[in-house]
């Protein structure tokens, strides 16, 4: 299914698409406003930005520093090419202490890998601690969101589903009440765990740092009490200096969400006494990406979802309709590099209006590479033959002044003259949830030519 | 190792050109009174700070609070601040952490535009102390508020000694259930900021 098809069904209960409309847009609004208290913002977004295209012109050489560094301080670095040699190397490590309690905070890296159903089908129990997650977890589906996993789910249903598998009193819905339950439910998880897996927000070349950030304090739950802390990340994570994250810290959890920073931002620096700290740096196709121009930009991503919040797409479509770990603009770029075929209506899932780029905290030109991307996968026969069609009469209408004017004409006849119904369905998916314009009485170039004699 | 050198080569191969590093050194914010501002961040990301003139002024003040008054247990790494009952050097295993009331650790510089306390890896004796008591207070030095992280990271100088450590600011925090904003997701329900002098 693509993603109209997915979209169509999410945006059929019309006033949950308004209420998840909503909720995202908040989102937005928080984040304008935390952005707007720094005098310097657009500063930040360039340094960043500049940091982020420094780094990947020299990827090797920052990994290289950071491994040194890193294993200097007594942490193990793994190297993985793709997801399952990922997946090997994490069950290898458990496997090995015999741990077959885990515990895991957030990371789009081993939902890319699909880490948890290879560890699952090798007797592991993985449980993901972040509330949001592991709210999805229960109900056995991916997130919808990079940074708000749950954000397409009521209360009520939270309520339902504590109530089914934490025992919670039937009908209750209080987000304190349901959070409270599930602190409960997962100190229990924390406290038994054999390891703990995180995500990396940054890895730090100058100090082999990898720091992860949190709002719920999972991640350090999760690394403080068992003996074995596995860090998976792409290799596209790192940067260069620790001063580095001055500028990256101060974007990411405004952009975010609008909070000036994350309750909990942790710098692991080696394994602590008594315990180890791995690290897996993975590829899974990030070195064919690099060598894509424009597409290696998307490798800067920081994994704020700030452009999912404000895409009026993925506000009206929901997460899952994008049907990839990564969804929205952001994912809409990186999916296509991964599977054309399977993901070739992703880049098309865009109004291109550019909002995603304008609060990119890292300033990927979004907008720009979806564009791109729909010329590789036209060129590249990936695109249905009905769009096809419709490009190339739009390509021939548009490419010149005259044919312009004669679908103006006809267009403005067929409003006039053809009944409502019929006009909508010739206009094609356009009609089907809009009222179609009444038409002009004359186009503007008729009214300059009368209002101003020939141009 | 076969997959280091293939993703090394590869990424070798691919490497587009880019900009030099950006020098940092003319990025950052100020503020007129910078235990002002680090009182009203703080507020902002959901913790109270509260200003004393000295150690014993600090130790008086929690001792007042609630949290310190009805916590079961209490550490405290700042010797002098708070009742402590257990010495958390003493204990082998963090999981015996897991019921611990109220924690006092030392901040070594908090910033004034985001509310955030760095701790220092090695003034606590478990990772742990900072995330599973039910309640936390940090005690800073007011000679130590930088205004922002940049000034943090000149301050704390990474690169020069590479060791572990967090950022905290306020209290653990969720909202993944309709964006609500609950406080006290895993770890501390309260946050306290002594900012002492
Ligand atoms: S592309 Fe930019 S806005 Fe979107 S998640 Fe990545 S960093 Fe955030």
């Amino acid at each position: 299914m693509g993603h109209p098809e997915a979209a169509a069904r999410f945006a059929a209960d019309v006033p949950r698409t308004h209420w998840h409309d909503q909720a995202l847009w908040f989102m937005r609004v928080k984040r304008d406003r935390a952005a707007a208290q720094i005098p310097e913002w657009e500063r930040l977004r360039e340094l960043a930005q500049e940091i982020k295209a420094h780094t990947l012109s020299d990827l090797a050489g920052y990994l290289e520093q950071f491994e040194r560094n890193a294993t200097a301080r007594g942490a193990v670095v793994h190297w993985a090419a793709d997801a399952e040699e990922h997946n090997r190397i994490v069950h290898g490590l458990l496997a090995a202490r015999g741990a077959t309690r885990v515990v895991k905070s957030k990371s789009m890296l081993t939902e890319e890998c699909g880490l948890n159903p290879y560890l699952e089908a090798r007797g592991v129990e993985v449980v993901d601690t972040d509330l949001g997650e592991r709210i999805v977890q229960f109900r056995g589906e991916p997130p919808s969101h990079i940074v708000l996993p749950a954000i397409h789910i009521k209360k009520e249903e939270i309520g339902a589903l504590f109530h089914e598998r934490l025992g919670t009193a039937a009908g209750a819905s209080d987000p304190a009440y349901l959070t409270e339950a599930a602190r409960g439910h997962l100190r229990e998880k924390f406290l038994g765990a054999q390891a703990g897996i995180t995500g990396v927000n940054f890895a730090v070349a100058d100090t082999g740092a990898v720091v992860v950030c949190t709002n719920e304090g999972n991640a350090d739950m999760g690394t403080s009490l068992p003996p074995l802390h596995v860090a998976s990340m792409g290799i596209e994570k790192i940067v260069p200096r620790a001063a580095d994250l001055g500028v990256f810290l101060r974007l990411l959890a405004r952009s975010a969400t609008g909070q000036p920073v994350t309750t909990y931002a942790t710098h692991f620096v080696g394994p602590r006494p008594g315990s180890e700290l791995h690290v897996v740096l993975v590829d899974n196709g990030r070195s064919d990406l690099l060598g894509r121009d424009p597409f290696r930009r998307a490798l800067s991503c920081i994994r704020c979802g700030a452009c999912m919040n404000t895409c009026p797409v993925f506000r009206r479509s929901g997460g899952h309709s994008y049907g990839v770990p990564v969804p929205g603009p952001i994912g809409s770029v990186l999916s296509p590099a991964r599977d054309p075929a399977r993901n070739a209506s992703l880049p098309f899932a865009s109004t291109l209006c550019g909002s995603c780029a304008d609060v990119c905290p890292v300033r990927i030109d979004l907008h720009h590479q979806l564009l791109a991307w729909r010329g590789v996968l036209l060129a590249g026969g990936q695109v249905g033959a009905r769009k096809r069609l419709g490009l190339r009469l739009a390509a021939w209408i548009l490419a010149t002044p005259r044919r312009l004017e004669w679908a103006g004409r006809i267009s403005r006849l067929g409003l006039r003259l053809l009944p409502a119904g019929l006009a909508a369905r010739l206009a094609g998916p356009w009609g089907r949830q809009r009222a179609l314009p009444a038409p002009a009485a004359e186009s503007f170039r008729t009214r300059y030519r009368r209002t101003h004699g020939r141009p | 190792m076969a997959a280091r050198d293939r993703i090394l080569s590869s990424l070798r191969r691919a490497a587009p050109p880019g900009p030099p590093l950006p020098v940092l050194d003319r990025v950052g914010v100020s503020f007129p009174d910078l235990p002002a501002r680090l009182g009203e961040a703080v507020a902002a990301v959901g913790g109270v700070m509260i200003r004393v003139a000295d150690l014993a002024a600090a130790d008086a003040a929690l001792r007042a609070l609630p949290v310190h008054r009805d916590a079961r247990s209490v550490v405290s790494l700042v010797p002098g601040v708070g009742a402590a009952t257990l010495d958390a050097a003493a204990v082998r295993d963090p999981h015996e952490l897991a019921h611990l009331g109220l924690c006092v650790l030392r901040g070594a510089l908090a910033v004034a535009e985001n509310g955030a306390v760095w701790i220092e890896g090695a003034s606590l004796p478990h990772h742990a102390l900072a995330v599973i008591p039910e309640h936390l207070a940090v005690v800073v030095d007011a000679a130590a508020i930088v205004p922002d992280l940049h000034a943090a990271y000149a301050r704390l100088d990474l690169p020069g000694r590479p060791r572990w450590g967090l950022f905290l600011a306020g209290p653990s925090k969720t909202a993944d259930i309709e964006q609500s904003l609950v406080i006290g997701a895993h770890g501390a329900r309260s946050s306290t900021l002594l900012l002492v002098g």
